[in-house]
This record gives C-alpha cells, sequence and structure tokens, in this order.
C-alpha cells in the first residue's frame, strides 16, 4: 500500500494563478455509420479561477467530449470556450489532461513518460528534480525505471497523473483519474489531490463517476443529462476541507444527485 | 563453543547444497571421442582419390575432438563449460556424417567427380583460396553495406513522409505503388547501361530493393500511431517535430524493423544476382568463377562463407532491434 497522507512532498514551485474557464452554448457531435449524433447541447457554465468543479453524469453521455473540446484537441460545432479571456483553438501546455486511458507510451519507461511535458517544451534540463517529486507523489518513485507493460492498471494511472502534475497547469482536466484504482490508494490520491490543489492554487475540472468523491473533493458538482448532454444541475458545496463522507449537508447533496442522475430514493 | 562447532558444518554442507557442483554432458565426451575416431579414420584408410590435405583434415578432426574432450572435463569445474554441453547431439550428428562423407567420396568414391568434391578438398578451398575468398567477402560486404544504407535511409524518410504528410504522400504514394512492386531485378539491364560504373549499378540496385519494403512497413507503422498518443503529446506542449521524432517514429518502430528486416532479406538475393551479372567481384561473382573452373569444392566453400555472412548480418539486425525494442513484450528471438 502507498501511504501517500505520510508524504510531505508538495510541489516545491511557488503557487500559481488558476485559469478561469467560460463554456457558452457549446453544442457538438458526431457522425457515426451515417447518422449524426448529437452529443452535447446547449452547455453553458463558468469555471472561476481555483475553483475545482467536478462533472457528473451517466455513462456516454458526452463528459469526455467536453474535456477534449476544453482541452483543445477538437473544436465545437457550436458555441465558445473560453479559458482566462482567449478564445481555445489548441491546446496548450497551460491545460493538462488526465485521460480515461492512461495512455502512457511503452516505449519509454514510467520516469521518461512523466517527464514528457518538460521534454516536449525544453524544460527537462532545469526540472528532473520535479519529475521525481511527481512520481513519488503518486508513490511510483520505486518504478520510475519500468516500463508500462509492468505496470498494474491502477499504477499506470498513477503514472499518468505524474505526467499531468509534472507541468504547472493552470488548469488541470481530469477524465476519471482515479477510477481503476483500489479503494484505499483512492482516498490516499484523493486527500493527495486536494492537498496539491489547495497549495497550488490551479483550477480543476473533473469527471468522475464516484457521487461521494465528487462531493468531498469539488467547490461545484455539475449534473449532466443523458445524451445529448445538456446541464441538470449545478450544485455549490460548501463545505470546508477536509471533509468527511457522513456530514449531513454531503448525504443530503449525494441523495440529490443520485435523484438526478435517476436512481431513486432507495440510495 | 561447541554450538559453532556444530553448527559449521551443517553450514558448509547447506552452502554446498546451494550451488552444486556442475555436471558436463556425458553427451559431450562420446561427441569428443566421435571426432577423434573420424580423425583416425581419415589418417588411416588411404584414399583411392588423388587428394592432398588429407592430414590436414585428419589433424582438425583430432584436435576438435580432444578439445570436446577437454571442455568436458573443465564441466566438471566451471559451470559455463559445462553449458555447452547442450551442442553435443549435433557434435555427434556432424561427425558421422563428416565420416560418411570421407567415406563415399575420399576412400571409396562411390560419389561422381566433380560435383561431389571429398572434405578434404572442401579444406583445400579455404588453405589454398583463402586470399581470393575473403577478397569477395569483403567486395561483397562493401557493395551490400552501401546500397542497404542508402535503401534503408531513403525508404525510412519515405515511410515517414507517407504516414504523416498528405502533401508527401501525393507525390510519393503513386511513384510508389508503380515502381515498388516491380521487383529490382528487372532494372538490372537497364542500370547497368545507364550507371557509369557497375558498382554504381548495383548499388542503386540494392538500395531500390531494400527501399521499398521499409517504405511501405514505416509507413503502415507511422500511419497506424494511436491517435491518442498524439493527443497526450499535444495537450502537453509538444511541436510537430516532437510529435514526429519522439511519437510518431519510436510507436512505428516495430514496423521499422520488420521491413529492415525483409529489406536486407532482398537486397541478399539482388547483391548475388548483380554479382553474377555485372560486378567482377564478390562473393557472387566467385560462386560463377567457380562453376567457369567446375571447382565444385569452391562453389560450395563460397556458398558456406555466403551463408555465414547472411545469417551474422540478420543476427545483427536483431541485436540491434533487441537493445531498442526492450520495452516490447515478446519478441521472436532469431
Ligand atoms: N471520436 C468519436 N467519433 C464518434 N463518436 C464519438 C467519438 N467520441 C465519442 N463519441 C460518442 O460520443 C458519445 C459521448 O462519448 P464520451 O466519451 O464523451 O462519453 P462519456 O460521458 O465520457 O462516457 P463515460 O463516462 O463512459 O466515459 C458516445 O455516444 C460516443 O459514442
Ligand atoms: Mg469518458
Amino acid at each position: 500500500m502507498v501511504t501517500l497522507a505520510e508524504r510531505s512532498i508538495v510541489a516545491t514551485a511557488p503557487p500559481i494563478v488558476g485559469a478561469r474557464l467560460d463554456v457558452r452554448e457549446v453544442d457538438h457531435g458526431f457522425v457515426l455509420n451515417g447518422e449524426d449524433l448529437p452529443v452535447l447541447e446547449d452547455v453553458s457554465f463558468g469555471v472561476a479561477p481555483g475553483e475545482f468543479v467536478a462533472l457528473l453524469g451517466p455513462s456516454g453521455c458526452g463528459k469526455s467530449t467536453l474535456l477534449r473540446l476544453v482541452a483543445g484537441l477538437d473544436q465545437p460545432r457550436h458555441g465558445h470556450l473560453v479559458v482566462d479571456g482567449e478564445e481555445v483553438t489548441e491546446p496548450d501546455p497551460s491545460r493538462v489532461v488526465v485521460f480515461q486511458d492512461p495512455t502512457l507510451y511503452p516505449w519509454r519507461t514510467v520516469w521518461r513518460n512523466a517527464s514528457l511535458g518538460l521534454e516536449a517544451r525544453g524544460l527537462l534540463k532545469q526540472q528532473r528534480s520535479r519529475v521525481d517529486e511527481a512520481l513519488a507523489l503518486v508513490g511510483l518513485d520505486r518504478f520510475a525505471h519500468v516500463y508500462p507493460h509492468q505496470l498494474s492498471g491502477g499504477m499506470a494511472q498513477r503514472a499518468s497523473l505524474a505526467r499531468a502534475l509534472v507541468n504547472d497547469p493552470k488548469l488541470l482536466i481530469l477524465d476519471e483519474p482515479l477510477g481503476k484504482l483500489d479503494s484505499l490508494t483512492r482516498l490516499a490520491m484523493q486527500s493527495e489531490l486536494t492537498r496539491l490543489w489547495q497549495t497550488r492554487g490551479f483550477t480543476v475540472l473533473m469527471v468522475t463517476h464516484d457521487v461521494e468523491e465528487a462531493l468531498l473533493l469539488s467547490n461545484r458538482v455539475i449534473v449532466f443529462s443523458d445524451r445529448p448532454a445538456r446541464l441538470r444541475a449545478d450544485l455549490v458545496v460548501d463545505l470546508p476541507y477536509p471533509r468527511h463522507r457522513d456530514h449531513p449537508e454531503l448525504l443530503r447533496l449525494r441523495r440529490e444527485i443520485l435523484g438526478l442522475l435517476g436512481l431513486g430514493g432507495d440510495w | 563453543m561447541t554450538s559453532i562447532a556444530e553448527a559449521s558444518p551443517r553450514r558448509l554442507r547447506v552452502s554446498a547444497l546451494d550451488e552444486p557442483l556442475p555436471r558436463p554432458a556425458l553427451l559431450l565426451a562420446v561427441a569428443g571421442l566421435a571426432w577423434l575416431g573420424a580423425g583416425a579414420l581419415v589418417l588411416s584408410w588411404p584414399d583411392v582419390q588423388e587428394l592432398e590435405r588429407t592430414r590436414l583434415l585428419g589433424a582438425l578432426a583430432l584436435a576438435f575432438g580432444t578439445l570436446q574432450l577437454a571442455v568436458y572435463a573443465g564441466g566438471w569445474l566451471f559451470a559455463w563449460l559445462a553449458r555447452l554441453g547442450r551442442f553435443a547431439p549435433w557434435l555427434i550428428v556432424l561427425a558421422i556424417w563428416l565420416t560418411a562423407w570421407e567415406i563415399v567420396t575420399a576412400k571409396l568414391d562411390l560419389l561422381p567427380l566433380p560435383f561431389f568434391p571429398s572434405p578434404q578438398a572442401f579444406v583445400e578451398v579455404y588453405t589454398d583460396d583463402w586470399r581470393r575468398l575473403g577478397e569477395s567477402l569483403l567486395a561483397s560486404l562493401l557493395l551490400l553495406f552501401r546500397g542497404f544504407a542508402i535503401g534503408a535511409a531513403v525508404g525510412f524518410v519515405a515511410g515517414v513522409a507517407l504516414g504523416w504528410s498528405k502533401r508527401a504522400g501525393y507525390w510519393i504514394h503513386p511513384l510508389m505503388r508503380l515502381v515498388g512492386p516491380l521487383p529490382a531485378t528487372a532494372w538490372l539491364p537497364l542500370a547497368f547501361f545507364i550507371f557509369p560504373t557497375s558498382a554504381a549499378a548495383s548499388t542503386f540496385l540494392i538500395a531500390l530493393a531494400t527501399a521499398f519494403p521499409l517504405t511501405v512497413l514505416t509507413w503502415s507503422g507511422v500511419a497506424g500511431v494511436q491517435s491518442a498518443y498524439y493527443d497526450v503529446a499535444r495537450t502537453l506542449g509538444a511541436n510537430s517535430r516532437f510529435l514526429v521524432l519522439r511519437v510518431a517514429i519510436p510507436a512505428a518502430l516495430p514496423h521499422v524493423f520488420v521491413g529492415l528486416f525483409m529489406g536486407l532479406g532482398s537486397s541478399f538475393a539482388v547483391l548475388v544476382v548483380a554479382e553474377m551479372l555485372g560486378v567482377k567481384s564478390g562473393l557472387g561473382w566467385y560462386l560463377q568463377w567457380a562453376q567457369g573452373w567446375a571447382a565444385y569444392a569452391n562453389m560450395y566453400g563460397a556458398l558456406l562463407v555466403m551463408a555465414l555472412m547472411c545469417s551474422a548480418l540478420i543476427t545483427l539486425l536483431f541485436r540491434v532491434r533487441d537493445r531498442l525494442l526492450a520495452w516490447q513484450k515478446g519478441l521472436v528471438q532469431w
């Protein structure tokens, strides 16, 4: 087991100002087998600098699609995505994505995967220690020099988290980053993520399937409808950290969100 | 004190169990004796055919047999010598084959000459004609290296360009589809006519034979790279140079090595044909020359050298691949 809570390696670089994100009237869709498939419909919301926003919605509703638009990997059919007042037209290293699949490069060791961003921007020489820090943070320091095929699924996911954290993002885009972890590692990573977010000050946009996780970590929870995704609810979670999962307000929000997702009161 | 005295022999026994003494394969001693027997037969049974190197052949067989016995003896002491025992079955078969070959040729003259020369005639090729053989080998290697290097460079660049850039693909693709499948040897008459020297012509042909499979395989490797790999790099701030050099090419490398392997194979074929038909040097030319003199022993000798050369080059390629693709699981061992 990784005892992350005992490690106090919070990145040493100075805090950053989180990015402000505005999603305005975004429509998007795909053509699947000649048929039009609308995926996002009139999605609008804003995220303040330094905010932690969780996105919830049924599987296949379009959450990953929305994250790709925010990252600048795809362009929406209609509407605008604006980060710090500038329209998103292409990917930028200030907006780092942790994809749903770890997508590590099989020909690089864990260390060289984690250092990818620094290498791409020509900063690796000066900032090598940051790679070690990030790997220690996710509990992979002892696996720095193994290849991805020698990792477990959860370790691969942690490696891809380290790869993102190395880059000082202003906006961290997370697509179910803790989905494949066992529950204990998951708890440890959740508190580590919270701490990192609080000390560094970046903005977080995180997709998750886990309502409890969303409530434990975020300032706001946005709930989407089934495909095509529309905003069902935008809930503020105004509780201090660290949060306790038995807090009555949390339990109330949890019931409300599960109701919105179509699960009755028995839950 | 007594406890130590009691404990130490037990510990000794344990350590002896941990590292058992090596045990060489008895079969290796059998192989050594078989080679000694073959050597004795060569020396003691007078030849029917008129031959020069009988005593050398016998001495070589005796020496080889003695060496195997020495390795067997050394195997009781050194594990790495004991491990050589795995070659014993092959060595025994080779000794039997040498003996049989010697009997039906030199000793009884049952096979027609000059098509089936005796083992000592075979040895004579290397003792008497090693200089010409060595020069031919060098010439072949040089020609092959030049053609292969040019072809590999061109094929690799063309393949990456095809897989990466639409505009490059527009120009290269039709050319490759038309010219690529044509066997390089079809250019032979034209090439020897167009190029100033036959060496340049042969280099061109070998390069052509290498380039085509490498282009196709590199192309399919680069085109098949998961788009998720590019997404990751792009969100981390990679420019297109980084995407080509650090993402597309490493991801395509397994395909590139299949292409190099195929290219090397076809370059061997073209090399031999070019040397037989145009270039006045190299192992292909040596074969042709030996045939002209009905020197069949020389042909077998040159074939063996050629086989060793090709096999060594393929082995070298696989070694390089194993180093570069250490990250891959389940590589085929050559
Ligand atoms: N590249 C694509 N081409 C065609 N259709 C796509 C593409 N990407 C996504 N889709 C479709 O868009 C819809 C939404 O996909 P998306 O990956 O955004 O879902 P999701 O909300 O992230 O689901 P999950 O929670 O299961 O990850 C799906 O129906 C999918 O089939
Ligand atoms: Mg998804």
